[in-house]
C-alpha cells in the first residue's frame, strides 16, 4: 500500500463523504470552535452531557479537508455514549497514535487494546507519515477537549 | 533586445534539478517564497567566505568591505525600484516588518480618534493586523474597500471611503486572486482626499517593472525572498520628508547618533530605522537577485508570466471544465501568475497532498487573507503561482495532477 493510499483509506473517505453526527445542538449544549490556522480547517463541536457526565449527544459542524472532517466524524461516533473520562482516555490513545505526547507525558505508543478501542479511528494512523496533516487529524479532538473544559468550568 | 530563453533558466536553480517522491520538482509556490539561482547562492557564499564582518564603524579592511557590499545592495535596490534617493531604502526583515514599521512609527505618531485608515478586502494579514494593533492603542477607524466583480475592487464608493482618511494602505497585487489593483487611480484619489498611500508591493515587485517615483505612493513595502533573494530581508521605501519626521521603530545599536543616561538621539534615515546588526549577507544576496532579474528584464518576465498564466487557465478549463474554479480576474493581462483553484469535491488540503505525490508544490489554505476568503465564501483554496523559471511543462504537470486528484476522490 502506498503512503498515499495509507493516508486516504476507504473508511476515511467514507466518513468524509457521509459524516456521522453532523449538525448543531441548541443550548444548553456546549459549543467549542477549533481552527487550523495553517490550512483554514474549522471544526465546531456541540456537546450535550447528562447528569452522570456521559456524552448524551454530540454534533459536528465546520468545514475542512478529508482528514479533519473524517477524524471529527469518527471521533463523534467513538465518544457518543461514553463518559467524559472515557472520552479523555480515548483522546490520549488517539494522540499516542499520532505520536503526540500529551501534557508533558512521555510519548507512548498505544497498546493493542487501546487500538482496538479506537475502532475506525485507527485507520488514521497513516497520517503520521504526513506530519503536516497531524494537525488536521487532531483538530476535532482538541476542539472536543475545549468543549469538555467549558462544561467543567460552567458547573 | 532579444527574448530571453526562459526554458533554459531552470538550470540556474539547483533546487529545481531535484526530485520529490521520485518525480521532478514542479515548484508552483513562488507567491509564498521563490527559489534562488546559483548566482545568488554564490554571492552569499562569497560574502561569508571572503568579505564578512559587521557593517558600519569598523575601520579594518574586512569591515569596510562588508559595509561597502551592504551599502551597494541598497544602491541596487534604489535603482531597481526607481527611488530618487538611496537613503529612502530601509532594509527590514521582510515586507511584514516594513508594514509594521509604517503602522508602528508613522501610524502611532499620526493616528488618533476621529482619524481613518482605508484598507481593501483583498489585503494580506500583514497589511491588516499591524493596523488593527495600532487601532487598539489609538482608537481610529478602519474602512474597507469592498470586493467587486471578477476579483477586482469595487471603487464606486472610493471617494466616500477616502473622505477624511489619513492613509490608504493597499496591495499592488492580490496574493490570492492575482488581481493587479489600479494604483494610479487609487493613489490619485487618496492624495486628492489628503491621505497618504502605503503600497504592499510584495507580489508585484518580483514580477513586473516598479518605479516608486512614477507610482507616486508614499510608502512601498516588499520582501527579498519572493524575488529570488534570501529570506530574512525586506525593504521599506518611503518619501524622505516622511521618514525624517517619523520616530524610530525599533531601538538599539546602529540607529542612534548619541545615547546618555537621560535618553537618545536617533541617527539619520535610513540608519534610524535599522536597529541592531542588519541582514548583511541577505542584502548582498538581494543585490545579486536584482542583478539576475535585470539581466533577464522585468518586462520580459511579466510577458512570460502573462503567457504562462493564459496557457494554464486555458489548459485547466479544457481538461477539467466546470469542476474547476479559478478565483480572480479572467483576463490574464489583468492579473499576476497566481491561480487560486477550487476543485469540485476535493478540499484544497487534499488537492495539495495528491499534487505533492506528483512532485507538484502548491499551497493550500487561506493564504493569510481570511477576510477575503470569507468574502469569496471559501475556507481554503489550492494556490499555484508561477515565476520566471516555470514553463508550460509545469502547467501541464499541474493539470495532470489535478485530474488525478479528482479521480482519486471521485465517489
Amino acid at each position: 500500500m502506498s503512503d498515499l493510499e495509507d493516508l486516504y483509506r476507504e473508511i476515511i473517505l467514507d466518513h468524509y463523504r457521509s459524516p456521522r453526527n453532523s449538525g448543531e445542538l441548541e443550548p444548553p449544549a456546549h459549543k467549542a470552535e477549533g481552527f487550523n490556522p495553517l490550512c483554514g480547517d474549522e471544526i465546531v463541536v456541540y456537546l450535550q452531557l447528562d447528569d452522570d457526565n456521559t456524552i448524551a449527544d454530540i454534533k459536528i459542524g465546520g468545514q475542512g479537508c478529508s482528514i479533519s472532517q473524517s477524524s471529527a466524524s469518527m471521533m463523534s461516533a467513538a465518544v457518543k455514549g461514553k463518559t467524559v473520562e472515557q472520552a479523555q482516555e480515548l483522546m490520549g490513545s488517539f494522540k499516542g497514535l499520532m505520536s503526540i505526547a500529551d501534557k508533558g507525558e512521555e510519548l507512548a505508543e498505544p497498546t493493542p487494546a487501546e487500538i482496538r478501542e479506537l475502532g475506525d479511528l485507527a485507520a488514521l494512523r497513516g497520517v503520521v507519515k504526513f506530519p503536516t496533516r497531524i494537525k488536521c487529524a487532531t483538530l476535532a479532538w482538541n476542539t472536543l477537549d475545549q468543549a469538555i473544559s467549558e462544561t467543567q468550568s460552567a458547573d | 533586445m532579444t527574448t530571453p530563453d526562459f526554458a533554459a533558466l531552470k538550470k540556474d536553480f539547483p533546487i529545481l534539478q531535484t526530485e520529490r517522491h521520485g518525480k521532478p520538482l514542479v515548484f508552483l509556490d513562488s507567491a509564498a517564497s521563490s527559489q534562488r539561482p546559483q548566482q545568488v547562492l554564490d554571492a552569499m557564499d562569497y560574502a561569508y567566505t571572503h568579505a564578512y564582518a559587521n557593517v558600519h564603524r569598523g575601520v579594518y579592511g574586512l569591515a569596510e568591505a562588508a559595509t561597502n557590499a551592504y551599502e551597494s545592495a541598497r544602491l541596487k535596490v534604489a535603482r531597481f525600484i526607481g527611488a530618487p534617493d538611496s537613503s529612502e531604502v530601509i532594509f527590514t526583515k521582510n515586507a511584514t516588518e516594513s508594514l509594521n514599521l509604517v503602522a508602528g512609527s508613522w501610524g502611532r505618531a499620526n493616528l488618533g480618534p476621529g482619524d481613518a485608515v482605508v484598507l481593501t478586502m483583498m489585503e494580506h494579514h500583514a497589511n491588516i493586523v499591524p493596523w488593527q494593533m495600532i487601532q487598539a492603542e489609538k482608537g481610529f477607524e478602519i474602512r474597507w474597500i469592498p470586493l467587486g466583480d471578477d476579483g477586482k475592487l469595487d471603487l464606486t464608493e472610493l471617494d466616500t471611503l477616502l473622505d477624511g482618511a489619513k492613509l490608504l494602505s493597499v496591495a499592488s497585487m492580490s496574493n490570492v486572486l492575482g488581481t493587479i489593483n489600479p494604483l494610479d487611480q487609487l493613489i490619485e484619489a487618496a492624495h486628492r482626499a489628503g491621505a497618504l498611500v502605503c503600497v504592499d508591493a510584495c507580489q508585484s515587485v518580483p514580477h513586473m517593472e516598479t518605479n516608486v517615483a512614477e507610482m507616486g505612493a508614499d510608502f512601498v513595502a516588499f520582501s527579498g525572498h519572493k524575488m529570488l533573494g534570501p529570506s530574512g530581508i525586506g525593504v521599506l521605501w518611503g518619501r524622505m520628508e516622511l521618514l525624517e519626521q517619523m520616530p524610530p521603530f525599533l531601538g538599539g545599536g546602529g540607529m542612534i547618533s548619541n545615547v546618555t543616561t537621560d535618553g537618545f538621539m536617533p541617527d539619520a534615515v535610513p540608519s534610524k530605522f535599522e536597529a541592531g546588526t542588519p541582514p548583511i549577507v541577505e542584502a548582498v544576496g538581494l543585490g545579486a537577485a536584482i542583478d539576475y532579474l535585470e539581466s533577464i528584464g522585468m518586462d520580459a518576465i511579466r510577458q512570460h508570466e502573462i503567457e504562462l498564466t493564459a496557457y494554464a487557465m486555458r489548459a485547466l478549463s479544457e481538461r477539467l471544465g466546470d469542476s474547476v474554479t479559478i478565483h480572480g480576474p479572467s483576463e490574464p493581462s489583468e492579473r499576476g501568475g497566481v491561480l487560486s483553484i477550487d476543485l469540485e469535491g476535493v478540499h484544497a488540503h487534499d488537492v495539495s497532498q495528491i499534487l505533492d505525490s506528483h512532485g507538484v508544490a502548491v499551497r493550500p489554505g487561506h493564504h493569510c487573507a481570511k477576510p477575503l476568503m470569507k468574502e469569496l465564501g471559501v475556507n481554503a483554496t489550492a494556490r499555484a503561482s508561477f515565476y520566471l523559471y516555470n514553463d508550460t511543462s509545469d502547467a501541464d504537470a499541474l493539470v495532470d495532477a489535478l485530474a488525478d486528484a479528482q479521480s482519486f476522490f471521485a465517489p
